[in-house]
């Protein structure tokens, strides 16, 4: 399978071009979709609990909001989180990684008995302290700074930095690893014989053998950030209304959801959207695995 | 072996030292203080407050005492629940997130390997896709999704089992299997992945060219190797699991320990959140030592020591 680039081979194999797709057309509605909709659906009215209809595609609600407009509301935090938060992680990760494999000796297990002790505290609670840690300092800072206008977006900020914090040491431990044997073969001893810098070498020799690898971790940490994202909405840590997010409507659709009263459009539509969403990502993670990741490539 | 095992033993118990020693000073960090209150406490009060829950004094010197306790086995008391020791909490309220974990994490291991071995082993395309569609959706949803769907079925819909609380066997099922489903779907996509390695080695095309059957060769030469990666990921799956869920504990109204791992954060009680990050920690150890016992047994190519 020589023909064509990285990318064309990675479109014509089988499970990427139609997650891509998918992914391009949630993206897609999320960002134009609220726009577009007309004014009296964005807003707070006393039709509350309305199943779905032709007026409102998903139904109301508790406060008479339309579903469909937070549900792509929900699609661009969500999506900005996840994808923010699995880049902040990926960096972390790249680098970390790259430093621990290439220097080695006493660094290198220096560094991942961090990664270890990392590992070991549980992952809810490191995310926890570190928001309530963190979020009273942002706040302070961004009143400081004039941006006080910008307040309610500090959440989404917050979860950014904080999910990247936590997500990062799987993806270090992989591209250790990665380097570790990279860094003994042939054309990385050729480039030092011939007097090439150390940070040269990692940036132009190992960063491109690397970037498959990582790049197929980066498609499979989007789903956990977001899922990890749903998670702290539902402890009440999360976005807060007006704004909205997937995890935030499907823990208020839970709530709603009895047998009484059963209000299933609350529930089974962010859950659809979230579900297609976090599927379509771990498919393409899977199919540029095959693709990308040079283990799997020699199998073939 | 003994020599390994105690150089194990003693590199987890330094990630244990570690992390209490990282839990400490992050709560110390933090800011807010365990007695903040809306209107602000005098302080004298205040004063006396901290003196009884030791936290006073330099942040070194509360730091030795804390490690001091811990070794007699003294996790202290909760500044939340007061006059509560984190030791009676825990007592209380983790019997029942280990049961329930317990029960999950036998779900999760035996459905997630069945699961995993037909999806890779049976031989049928439609099965493995099914299988693994079904394994997707279960990563993709978060329990308080799936939780709810369950209740609905299998309460409402069908009356078969109670919509939550605790005592009898019956109460049980709903939350094991939903905080299952996620780790039962990881552990057969492991399965699935190394079952496919293994049965393309050398000692599989022997088994098979000696007369073995298809299941003999599958089920006992096959998964014992297979095995290993799920092996592996246990000790941080019974970690979570014996712990409890905060979600799948709400849910179903569980009084188990998951909800006082958040609330300990969000109500700044230091003690009780070291207490449970204490107790997550050691799970993990032990069970990791476990795991690292067990590999030498499935997999007697494996040379532990050195």
């Amino acid at each position: 399978m020589s023909e064509g680039t990285v990318l064309g081979r990675a479109w014509r194999a089988r499970g990427v071009a139609w997650p891509c797709t998918v992914l391009l057309l949630v993206a897609l509605s999320a960002c134009v979709g609220p726009a577009l909709l007309p004014n009296n659906l964005q807003q707070v009215s006393r039709e509350s609990f309305l199943a779905p209809s032709a007026a409102h595609w998903f139904g109301t609600d508790l406060n008479g909001r339309d579903l469909f407009y937070r549900v792509l509301l929900g699609a661009q935090v969500s999506l900005l989180v996840g994808a923010a938060g699995a880049t902040v992680s990926f960096l972390i990760g790249v680098v970390y990684g790259m430093v621990a494999g290439y220097v080695g000796g006493p660094v290198d297990a220096a560094l991942m008995r961090i990664v270890d002790v990392l590992y070991a505290i549980p992952r809810l609670i490191f995310l926890l302290v570190l928001i309530s840690g963190l979020d009273p300092i942002l706040r302070k800072t961004m009143e400081a700074g004039g941006l006080g206008d910008w307040i309610g977006y500090s959440k989404i900020l917050i979860l950014v930095l904080c999910l990247g914090l936590t997500e990062w040491l799987t993806m270090a431990r992989i591209i250790r690893g990665q380097v570790l044997s990279l860094r003994k073969q042939q054309f990385v001893t050729a480039a030092r014989a011939i007097g090439q810098r150390h940070l040269r070498i990692i940036f132009t020799h190992l960063l491109p053998n690397l970037l498959g690898l990582a790049t197929v971790y980066l498609t499979l940490t989007i789903p956990a950030v977001i899922l990890d994202e749903s998670f702290l909405s539902f402890l009440g840590v999360g976005v807060q209304a007006p704004l909205a997010s997937w995890g935030l409507l499907l823990s208020d659709g839970a709530q709603a959801l009895n047998p009484i009263k059963g209000c299933w459009w609350l529930l089974l539509f962010p859950a659809a959207a979230m579900a297609v969403t976090l599927l379509a990502l771990n498919f393409l993670g899977d199919g540029l695995r095959d693709v990308l990741d040079p283990r799997r490539r020699d199998q073939r | 072996m003994l020599r390994f095992m105690v150089y194990r033993a003693l590199s987890l118990m330094g990630v244990l030292f570690s992390v209490v020693t990282i839990t400490f000073f992050l709560v110390h960090l933090m800011p807010g203080g365990p007695f903040d209150r809306e209107r602000k406490l005098p302080e004298q009060v205040e004063r006396q407050l901290r003196a009884k829950y030791r936290l006073d004094g330099p942040v070194l010197g509360q730091y030795a005492g804390y490690l001091g306790d811990l070794l007699r086995g003294d996790l202290r008391l909760s500044t939340k629940y007061r006059n509560r020791s984190v030791n009676e909490i825990l007592a209380q309220a983790l019997p029942v997130s280990a049961v329930l974990g317990g029960v999950a994490l036998a779900l999760a291991v035996a459905g997630g390997v069945a699961a995993g071995s037909v999806a890779a082993a049976a031989g049928r395309p439609w099965m493995d896709r099914t299988v693994m569609l079904l394994a997707l959706g279960a990563i993709c949803l978060p329990p308080f999704v799936i939780g709810p769907l369950l209740i609905l079925l299998f309460s409402f819909t069908i009356p078969l089992l109670p919509v939550g609380g605790w005592g009898d066997a019956r109460s049980l099922v709903l939350p094991a299997v939903t905080l299952a489903a996620p780790y039962a779907a990881y552990v057969a996509r492991l399965t699935r992945a190394s079952m496919l390695e293994v049965l393309s080695q050398d000692f599989i095309r022997t088994a098979y060219a000696k007369g073995l059957s298809r299941f003999a060769v599958v089920y006992r030469h096959a998964l014992r190797v297979a095995l290993l990666p799920v092996v592996s990921y246990l000790g941080p799956l019974a970690a979570n699991l014996l712990t409890g869920s905060i979600v799948v504990e709400s849910i179903f109204s569980i009084p188990g320990a998951g909800g006082f791992f958040v609330n300990s954060v969000l109500n700044r009680d230091g003690f009780l959140l070291a207490g449970v990050v204490i107790v997550y920690c050691s799970l993990l150890v032990i069970f990791n030592l476990a795991v690292d016992l067990l590999y030498g047994y499935l997999d007697p190519r494996i040379v532990l020591y050195e």
